[in-house]
């Protein structure tokens, strides 16, 4: 989170909405830490990131829904997910990442 | 949440004290209830049951900020934070919606934001400012300790976070109990009058990491000097010395590479070999 605080920071101080997608857990080969994190605004615009750049498009999706709607929730990618997401890690991994709007 | 209690800056948002936190390298973790499952029917939930989103700030020493909604479960969450922290590490922790142990109906990230490891480098050399350029990457806090001021200035190391003019082993004297196994110290002096008292005060630190530069003749001069101030051979080995991997480097950029590639493989316990040439998982 440390390396996208100037970004959240600014669109704050802008009143943009900011949903944060925070990396919680992952299974077998994962490409980021649990911590890694990355920040979508309501304008589509992106600070940090969560993966390898497998995943980010499908992130800053579920994001927008997530201002949107208000919804916390977890998000899983990966190939042995068993709802199959169409977007997935090429390193085989699984990726559960924790999102929510930035109102705190 | 209008729930704060305690600590600096209740007028701030959580995140706003998250973030001063984590700028000023304060240790700071966050407890975020991330999902929340209902509990079977014959689950006796002592008061509301926790809810996405809910989250505790704690600082070491302060009154922890926010709250998760169920006491018993907070108690729980905040002694794993605290270890969290201690450790420096980050993850998901699952319990029962008080808190319980071997249940998962109530899953917990718990993110630490340790400060920075640090890295001592001592001796103001070329192979310094390489090393504390290729450090700051790696996120490093370096400090920089050269007895000759001539040498220890802070134009010649504008990576460093500290240029520090005084003998190396008196700055550890000073600062050697304050390290741990996330740090590293450096010895770049290769001149005896320096290296053998630093190494000697470095060997008292709880440091990670201790490197000491020179050449196998080098090396071989100061183990028998140590040795004469009554070194033994078991802390001897502890010594990375000549420093750094065998990666054929000349220059300060690849030795500077080459030391910070050893303090990673150590750290994580790996052979430093290709990949091309191992098997198995790459990331533990």
């Amino acid at each position: 989170m440390k390396e996208i605080l100037p970004d959240l920071e600014r669109w704050r101080r802008q009143g943009k909405r900011v949903a944060l997608a925070r990396v919680v857990d992952i299974d077998g080969s994962g490409p980021r830490l649990p911590g890694a994190a990355m920040a979508v605004n309501e304008d589509g615009e992106v600070a940090g990131s969560v993966s390898g750049g497998c995943v980010e498009g499908a992130v800053v999706t579920e994001s927008l829904q997530c201002l949107e709607q208000g919804i916390r929730r977890i998000v899983t990618f990966g190939y042995s997910d068993d709802e199959a997401f169409a977007v997935g890690l090429t390193c085989g991994g699984t990726i559960h990442l924790y999102l929510e709007p930035l109102d705190w | 949440m209008s729930d704060v209690s305690g600590g600096p800056g209740n007028d701030s948002s959580m995140f706003d004290e998250l973030k001063a936190a984590i700028e000023a390298e304060q240790p700071v973790v966050l407890a975020t209830i991330v999902s929340v499952r209902q509990p079977e029917p014959e689950v006796d939930v002592v008061g509301p049951l926790p809810e996405p989103g809910a989250k505790i700030l704690l600082k070491p020493g302060q009154e922890p900020r926010g709250t998760l909604g169920n006491d018993d479960l907070e108690r729980v969450v905040l002694r794993d934070a605290r270890g969290e922290l201690a450790a420096g590490t980050t993850g998901i922790r699952h319990y029962g919606p008080n808190g319980e142990a071997m249940q998962d109906d109530v899953s917990v990230f718990i993110e630490s934001f340790a400060p920075p490891p640090r890295m001592l480098i001592f001796g103001a050399v070329d192979f310094t400012a390489a090393l504390t350029r290729v450090a700051k990457i790696l996120g490093y806090r370096v400090t920089v300790c050269d007895a000759r001021p001539v040498f220890a200035t802070t134009q010649r190391f504008p990576y460093a976070d500290e240029v520090i003019v005084d003998w190396p082993h008196r700055l550890l004297e000073k600062v050697g109990s304050t390290l741990g196994p996330r740090d590293a110290i450096c010895v770049l002096t290769h001149d005896p009058k320096f290296d053998v008292p630093a190494v000697i005060e470095a060997l008292k630190t709880k440091a990670g990491y201790l490197g000491a530069m020179g050449s196998r003749r080098t090396t071989d001069d100061r183990n028998r000097r140590l040795r004469g101030e009554g070194v033994t051979d078991e802390q001897i080995v502890r010594i990375q010395a000549p420093i750094g991997l065998d990666l054929g480097n000349r220059t300060p950029e690849e030795t500077a590479i080459s030391v910070c590639a050893e303090i990673i493989a150590l750290q994580s316990g790996r052979t430093a070999a290709s990949l091309k040439d191992t098997t198995g998982d790459i990331h533990d």
